[in-house]
């Protein structure tokens, strides 16, 4: 993938010529950082989002789901993400900062396969609503997982 | 006659002749163990090094991520009102000293905005992150302090850590209007700067003005929304203060060594001295001996 740096504009100046900040990063990899891409597919809480440039401010929370990218040149690239925020600000730049972020030839399907019998055994047995809820969190992760390897 | 060396003159008192030449058992042990103390500073300094090299590389994403998060507040230019009375104070340092003026200038920093805050009237409250920083404000501002976070500095920090340190902070029951995060931003090897970030709470982001802008936000959006920004800022102020402590203990440690390497050089020179005016002197005593006979 082609990372370009361009100085994203500052201000409320609606970017010209189609172009769109685009920064991804996770607190241990930056994937994308001020590039210039043409389209973003998000998955977030409200439903999946296409984000083009000149797309309206908005703040979304990501769920569990792939992130695909489009860039220039047309070729797409596809990421996991677990969660996270994303904010399109009203210069078209897009700040998608996820807590944990894969690319899709790092995940295994038949680990993801194990967790998830694991997790579906451990709801029946989960206690209290903590973590009741956080076996939910984790059978939704997974369950996002296998869909996009499949 | 005997050649005085005037570092040991230095010590003697003026009135009277005091004999306090250091005997040669004195110089041998000072000798040993400046040269212990030089061996730990060493390798306390390559320690150091290699740990911020590793802190260096994790802070290159970090810093994407720390201004990725606060890119929101730049750009919709969102403020707190002025007459906010709760603030909340988050001082970044960590459990470990010897690394220069890492702890005393957060803790400065702070000592002045509670000064300021106090005077307007606010109410301030501080979350301590690494325990030099708790014991530098614990005597005065004591009152202030809301929570404190140890065990920070052996293992460089993960987002696990921000994330535990942000659910604590907003548990905690403190409604804070208005927060700010001091830490020391790493600027390169040899400097680093203390600085301010303002942190926002729920409500203030939910009255700002320029909000209204961003479309399709609900409540919870929002709140998980400035959650998650809280635990990325705080994640990003880690590594940046984690960079400049290892910086600042480099350079501690180097200039220790190096200070450690010249009284080295003058003891033995005082060693060496002294050895000689023992020898010459026992042999004056045999001739002077042999002489009487």
């Amino acid at each position: 993938m082609k990372v370009q740096t361009s100085k994203s504009f500052i201000g409320k100046v609606p970017s010209s010529a189609g172009g769109m900040s685009f920064t991804f990063a996770s607190p241990t990899e930056v994937y994308y950082m001020e590039a210039n891409v043409k389209q973003v597919d998000v998955p977030t809480m409200t439903g999946n989002f296409g984000i083009l440039p000149a797309h309206v401010p908005t703040l979304q929370v990501l769920k569990p789901g792939i992130v695909t990218v489009f860039d220039e040149e047309g070729a797409q690239s596809k990421y996991f993400v677990s969660s996270g925020s994303m904010t399109v600000n009203a210069d078209s730049s897009v700040q998608l900062l996820a807590e944990e972020a894969a690319a899709l030839d790092e995940l295994d399907i038949t680990a993801a396969k194990a967790n998830l019998d694991k997790a579906n055994a451990e709801l029946s047995s989960a206690s209290g609503e903590i973590e009741r809820a956080e076996v939910l969190i984790s059978i939704e992760a997974h369950e996002a997982i296998i869909k996009a390897l499949e | 006659m005997f050649a005085r060396s005037g570092f040991v003159l230095l010590f003697e008192p003026q009135w009277g002749q005091v004999r306090n030449m250091a005997t040669l058992k004195d110089i041998t042990r000072r000798l040993k163990s400046i040269k212990n103390i030089q061996k730990i500073t060493q390798s306390m300094k390559m320690v150091a090094a290699a740990k911020y090299a590793r802190a260096e590389r994790e802070l290159k994403p970090a810093r994407v991520y720390g201004t990725g998060a606060l890119a929101l507040y730049d750009k919709a230019e969102i403020e707190a009102a002025e007459d906010q009375a709760k603030h909340l104070i988050i001082g970044v340092s960590s459990d470990r000293g010897l690394c220069g003026g890492i702890h005393s200038n957060v803790a400065k920093n702070i000592r002045n905005q509670i000064a300021e805050l106090t005077a307007a009237g606010k109410e301030v409250k501080i979350a301590t992150i690494g325990e030099k920083l708790r014991s530098l404000l614990y005597r005065n501002y004591g009152s202030h302090l809301l929570l404190t976070f140890k065990e920070m500095g052996r293992k460089p920090p993960t987002f696990g850590d921000a994330s535990i340190i942000a659910s604590e902070l907003l548990s905690s029951g403190f409604e804070f209007d208005k927060g700010a995060v001091v830490f020391n931003r790493f600027k390169s090897v040899i400097s680093y700067s203390t600085e301010a970030k303002p942190v926002f709470s729920f409500d203030t982001l939910t009255n700002s003005e320029n909000l209204s802008i961003y479309d399709d936000i609900d409540a919870d959006v929002l709140r998980n929304y400035q959650e998650f920004s809280l635990a990325n800022i705080i994640y990003w102020s880690l590594k940046e203060s984690t960079t400049s402590e290892q910086s600042a203990r480099m350079t501690a440690m180097d200039s220790a060594s190096k200070n450690a390497s010249e009284i080295i050089d003058k003891l033995t020179l005082t060693y060496n001295r002294t050895r000689q005016a023992v020898i010459t002197k026992e042999l004056i005593e045999i001739i002077s001996g042999a002489a009487a006979l």
